[in-house]
Protein backbone atom coordinates (compact mmCIF):
# COMPACT_ATOMS: atom_id res chain seq x y z
CA UNK A 1 0.00 0.00 0.00
CA UNK A 2 1.00 3.55 -0.35
CA UNK A 3 2.50 5.56 2.07
CA UNK A 4 3.13 8.41 0.97
CA UNK A 5 0.89 10.79 -0.65
CA UNK A 6 1.07 11.70 -4.52
CA UNK A 7 -0.71 13.98 -6.74
CA UNK A 8 -0.67 14.25 -10.53
CA UNK A 9 -1.99 17.90 -12.26
CA UNK A 10 -2.27 18.76 -15.97
CA UNK A 11 -2.98 22.32 -17.62
CA UNK A 12 -2.89 21.83 -21.38
CA UNK A 13 -1.73 25.73 -22.73
CA UNK A 14 -1.86 26.95 -26.36
CA UNK A 15 1.97 27.89 -26.09
CA UNK A 16 5.04 26.34 -27.20
CA UNK A 17 7.15 23.95 -25.06
CA UNK A 18 10.08 26.09 -25.08
CA UNK A 19 7.96 29.17 -23.91
CA UNK A 20 6.60 26.48 -21.11
CA UNK A 21 9.82 25.58 -19.56
CA UNK A 22 11.13 29.06 -19.56
CA UNK A 23 8.44 30.10 -17.53
CA UNK A 24 8.99 27.09 -14.67
CA UNK A 25 13.03 28.13 -14.51
CA UNK A 26 13.05 31.97 -15.02
CA UNK A 27 12.82 34.18 -11.70
CA UNK A 28 11.53 37.15 -13.81
CA UNK A 29 8.52 34.72 -15.67
CA UNK A 30 7.73 32.43 -12.05
CA UNK A 31 7.41 36.40 -10.29
CA UNK A 32 4.52 36.83 -12.63
CA UNK A 33 2.09 33.71 -11.59
CA UNK A 34 3.77 32.42 -8.93
CA UNK A 35 4.93 35.72 -7.34
CA UNK A 36 7.89 33.77 -5.90
CA UNK A 37 11.23 33.31 -7.78
CA UNK A 38 12.71 30.02 -8.66
CA UNK A 39 16.49 30.88 -8.55
CA UNK A 40 19.32 28.04 -9.62
CA UNK A 41 21.54 27.38 -13.03
CA UNK A 42 19.47 24.46 -13.53
CA UNK A 43 22.52 22.15 -13.45
CA UNK A 44 21.86 18.94 -12.27
CA UNK A 45 23.25 17.97 -9.16
CA UNK A 46 22.81 22.19 -8.33
CA UNK A 47 20.51 23.59 -5.56
CA UNK A 48 17.51 25.71 -6.17
CA UNK A 49 15.37 28.14 -3.98
CA UNK A 50 12.25 29.70 -4.12
CA UNK A 51 11.73 32.73 -2.32
CA UNK A 52 9.05 35.20 -2.45
CA UNK A 53 8.45 38.01 -4.21
CA UNK A 54 7.09 40.22 -1.61
CA UNK A 55 9.81 40.28 0.95
CA UNK A 56 12.21 37.99 -0.32
CA UNK A 57 12.17 35.39 2.33
CA UNK A 58 13.04 31.77 1.18
CA UNK A 59 10.45 29.61 1.27
CA UNK A 60 11.29 26.51 -0.11
CA UNK A 61 14.64 24.94 -1.11
CA UNK A 62 16.11 21.38 -3.25
CA UNK A 63 18.41 20.33 -5.96
CA UNK A 64 17.82 20.15 -9.52
CA UNK A 65 17.67 15.98 -9.99
CA UNK A 66 16.96 15.51 -13.72
CA UNK A 67 17.00 18.18 -16.66
CA UNK A 68 16.00 17.53 -20.40
CA UNK A 69 14.88 21.29 -21.28
CA UNK A 70 12.44 21.53 -22.92
CA UNK A 71 11.03 18.82 -21.77
CA UNK A 72 11.71 17.48 -18.76
CA UNK A 73 12.86 18.91 -15.14
CA UNK A 74 13.15 16.79 -12.03
CA UNK A 75 13.94 18.85 -8.40
CA UNK A 76 13.59 17.58 -5.00
CA UNK A 77 11.57 20.29 -2.90
CA UNK A 78 11.65 20.72 0.77
CA UNK A 79 11.39 23.54 3.41
CA UNK A 80 14.68 25.57 4.32
CA UNK A 81 14.52 24.03 7.88
CA UNK A 82 14.27 20.52 6.27
CA UNK A 83 17.33 21.34 3.99
CA UNK A 84 19.90 18.80 5.13
CA UNK A 85 17.03 15.90 6.39
CA UNK A 86 17.02 14.05 2.90
CA UNK A 87 13.70 12.10 4.34
CA UNK A 88 11.70 15.08 4.67
CA UNK A 89 12.39 16.16 1.01
CA UNK A 90 9.51 15.41 -1.61
CA UNK A 91 10.39 15.08 -5.36
CA UNK A 92 8.39 17.68 -8.00
CA UNK A 93 8.80 16.48 -12.48
CA UNK A 94 7.64 18.40 -14.89
CA UNK A 95 6.84 17.14 -18.15
CA UNK A 96 6.09 19.63 -21.05
CA UNK A 97 4.87 17.79 -24.10
CA UNK A 98 3.65 19.13 -27.22
CA UNK A 99 0.19 18.44 -28.55
CA UNK A 100 -1.66 18.86 -31.67
CA UNK A 101 -3.40 22.23 -30.25
CA UNK A 102 -1.44 23.02 -26.98
CA UNK A 103 0.81 22.24 -24.71
CA UNK A 104 0.45 19.61 -21.93
CA UNK A 105 2.21 20.11 -18.89
CA UNK A 106 1.88 17.21 -16.64
CA UNK A 107 3.34 18.19 -12.47
CA UNK A 108 3.75 14.97 -10.35
CA UNK A 109 4.44 15.76 -7.28
CA UNK A 110 5.25 12.18 -4.61
CA UNK A 111 7.34 11.28 -1.79
CA UNK A 112 4.92 13.55 0.30
CA UNK A 113 3.99 12.95 3.75
CA UNK A 114 0.17 12.65 4.24
CA UNK A 115 -1.38 15.32 6.28
CA UNK A 116 1.94 17.30 6.62
CA UNK A 117 2.20 20.88 6.09
CA UNK A 118 3.99 20.48 2.58
CA UNK A 119 1.08 18.12 1.89
CA UNK A 120 -1.71 20.16 2.25
CA UNK A 121 0.05 23.73 1.01
CA UNK A 122 0.90 21.64 -1.96
CA UNK A 123 -2.79 20.50 -2.48
CA UNK A 124 -3.82 24.10 -2.22
CA UNK A 125 -1.05 25.59 -4.41
CA UNK A 126 -0.62 23.89 -7.68
CA UNK A 127 -4.17 24.33 -8.79
CA UNK A 128 -3.66 27.71 -8.38
CA UNK A 129 -0.36 28.73 -9.28
CA UNK A 130 -0.64 26.67 -12.77
CA UNK A 131 -4.09 28.15 -13.89
CA UNK A 132 -2.56 31.28 -13.39
CA UNK A 133 1.16 29.55 -15.70
CA UNK A 134 -1.89 29.69 -18.49
CA UNK A 135 -3.57 32.46 -17.88
CA UNK A 136 -0.44 34.19 -17.98
CA UNK A 137 0.87 32.46 -21.00
CA UNK A 138 -2.26 32.27 -22.87
CA UNK A 139 -3.16 36.54 -22.36
CA UNK A 140 -0.12 37.82 -21.64
CA UNK A 141 -0.81 38.66 -18.02
CA UNK A 142 -1.53 36.88 -15.28
CA UNK A 143 -3.77 37.36 -11.99
CA UNK A 144 -2.68 39.66 -9.44
CA UNK A 145 -0.34 37.82 -7.46
CA UNK A 146 -0.59 39.76 -3.88
CA UNK A 147 -4.39 37.95 -4.07
CA UNK A 148 -3.54 35.24 -5.82
CA UNK A 149 -2.79 32.99 -2.30
CA UNK A 150 -4.90 34.74 -0.04
CA UNK A 151 -7.77 32.06 -0.48
CA UNK A 152 -5.61 29.25 -0.98
CA UNK A 153 -3.09 30.02 1.83
CA UNK A 154 -6.03 29.15 4.63
CA UNK B 1 -14.95 24.10 -20.29
CA UNK B 2 -18.47 22.35 -21.66
CA UNK B 3 -16.76 19.48 -21.27
CA UNK B 4 -15.60 20.24 -17.42
CA UNK B 5 -19.43 21.40 -16.41
CA UNK B 6 -20.87 18.51 -18.52
CA UNK B 7 -18.50 15.96 -16.78
CA UNK B 8 -19.21 17.57 -13.32
CA UNK B 9 -23.46 17.43 -13.69
CA UNK B 10 -23.47 13.97 -12.79
CA UNK B 11 -23.82 12.83 -9.05
CA UNK B 12 -21.72 9.55 -9.97
CA UNK B 13 -19.04 11.42 -11.32
CA UNK B 14 -18.87 13.81 -8.68
CA UNK B 15 -18.57 10.63 -6.28
CA UNK B 16 -15.67 9.27 -8.36
CA UNK B 17 -13.66 13.02 -7.65
CA UNK B 18 -14.73 12.54 -3.94
CA UNK B 19 -13.22 9.29 -3.79
CA UNK B 20 -9.75 9.96 -5.53
CA UNK B 21 -10.01 13.44 -3.14
CA UNK B 22 -9.98 10.97 -0.78
CA UNK B 23 -7.32 8.28 -2.15
CA UNK B 24 -5.17 9.91 -4.94
CA UNK B 25 -3.75 7.29 -7.29
CA UNK B 26 -6.28 4.38 -7.26
CA UNK B 27 -6.79 1.71 -10.04
CA UNK B 28 -10.21 1.19 -11.89
CA UNK B 29 -10.59 -2.03 -9.47
CA UNK B 30 -9.83 -0.29 -5.86
CA UNK B 31 -11.90 2.75 -7.61
CA UNK B 32 -14.79 0.01 -8.05
CA UNK B 33 -14.88 -1.21 -4.43
CA UNK B 34 -15.64 2.36 -3.31
CA UNK B 35 -18.73 3.04 -5.40
CA UNK B 36 -22.06 1.31 -6.37
CA UNK B 37 -20.99 0.75 -9.98
CA UNK B 38 -19.94 -1.80 -12.20
CA UNK B 39 -16.63 -1.58 -14.24
CA UNK B 40 -18.17 -0.97 -17.14
CA UNK B 41 -20.35 1.89 -15.94
CA UNK B 42 -16.96 3.20 -13.42
CA UNK B 43 -15.14 3.18 -17.03
CA UNK B 44 -17.47 5.67 -19.02
CA UNK B 45 -17.47 8.15 -16.30
CA UNK B 46 -13.51 7.99 -16.12
CA UNK B 47 -13.75 8.22 -20.08
CA UNK B 48 -15.68 11.71 -19.48
CA UNK B 49 -13.47 12.84 -16.67
CA UNK B 50 -10.20 12.54 -18.45
CA UNK B 51 -11.93 14.03 -21.42
CA UNK B 52 -12.60 17.44 -19.23
CA UNK B 53 -9.04 17.02 -17.68
CA UNK B 54 -10.40 16.47 -14.35
CA UNK B 55 -9.24 13.37 -13.67
CA UNK B 56 -5.43 12.00 -15.02
CA UNK B 57 -4.43 8.65 -15.70
CA UNK B 58 -0.26 7.29 -15.37
CA UNK B 59 1.15 3.62 -15.86
CA UNK B 60 2.34 2.65 -13.21
CA UNK B 61 3.83 -1.01 -14.33
CA UNK B 62 0.77 -2.89 -15.59
CA UNK B 63 -1.13 -0.71 -13.05
CA UNK B 64 -3.21 2.22 -14.41
CA UNK B 65 -3.59 4.36 -11.76
CA UNK B 66 -6.21 7.58 -12.06
CA UNK B 67 -5.45 10.88 -10.09
CA UNK B 68 -8.21 13.66 -9.50
CA UNK B 69 -6.83 17.20 -11.38
CA UNK B 70 -8.61 20.32 -9.55
CA UNK B 71 -7.02 22.50 -12.44
CA UNK B 72 -9.85 22.98 -14.85
CA UNK B 73 -11.90 23.95 -11.88
CA UNK B 74 -9.68 26.48 -10.27
CA UNK B 75 -9.67 28.06 -14.08
CA UNK B 76 -13.57 28.14 -13.66
CA UNK B 77 -13.28 29.47 -10.34
CA UNK B 78 -10.21 32.45 -11.54
CA UNK B 79 -12.93 33.19 -14.43
CA UNK B 80 -16.09 34.14 -12.31
CA UNK B 81 -14.53 35.02 -8.67
CA UNK B 82 -12.19 38.25 -8.99
CA UNK B 83 -9.81 39.06 -6.60
CA UNK B 84 -11.53 41.58 -4.19
CA UNK B 85 -14.49 38.75 -4.03
CA UNK B 86 -12.19 35.90 -3.51
CA UNK B 87 -11.56 37.07 0.74
CA UNK B 88 -15.24 37.71 0.67
CA UNK B 89 -16.51 34.74 -0.03
CA UNK B 90 -13.35 32.87 2.00
CA UNK B 91 -15.03 35.22 5.04
CA UNK B 92 -18.71 33.73 4.44
CA UNK B 93 -17.39 30.30 3.91
CA UNK B 94 -15.63 30.46 6.79
CA UNK B 95 -19.37 31.63 8.80
CA UNK B 96 -21.01 28.79 7.39
CA UNK B 97 -18.44 26.10 8.17
CA UNK B 98 -18.44 27.50 11.71
CA UNK B 99 -21.82 27.32 12.58
CA UNK B 100 -22.57 24.75 10.83
CA UNK B 101 -20.11 22.90 12.28
CA UNK B 102 -21.50 24.57 16.03
CA UNK B 103 -24.96 22.73 15.44
CA UNK B 104 -23.87 19.76 14.87
CA UNK B 105 -22.30 19.19 18.42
Amino acid sequence: MKNKAEFVYVTYIHSTVEKVFDALTAPEMTRKYWAHLNVSDWKVGSPWKHEDANDGQLRLVGKVLEKDPPKRLVISWAFPADKDNEAKHTRVTFLVEPGPNAVRLTVTHEELEPGSDMDKGIRRGWPVVLSNLKTLLETGSAMDTKTLFAFSKK
Amino acid sequence: MDKVFKALADPSRRKLLDVLRTDNGQTLGELCQHLDMSRQAATKHLKLLEAANLVVTVWRGREKLHYLNPVPIHEIYERWIGKFERQRLRALYDLKEGLEKNYEK
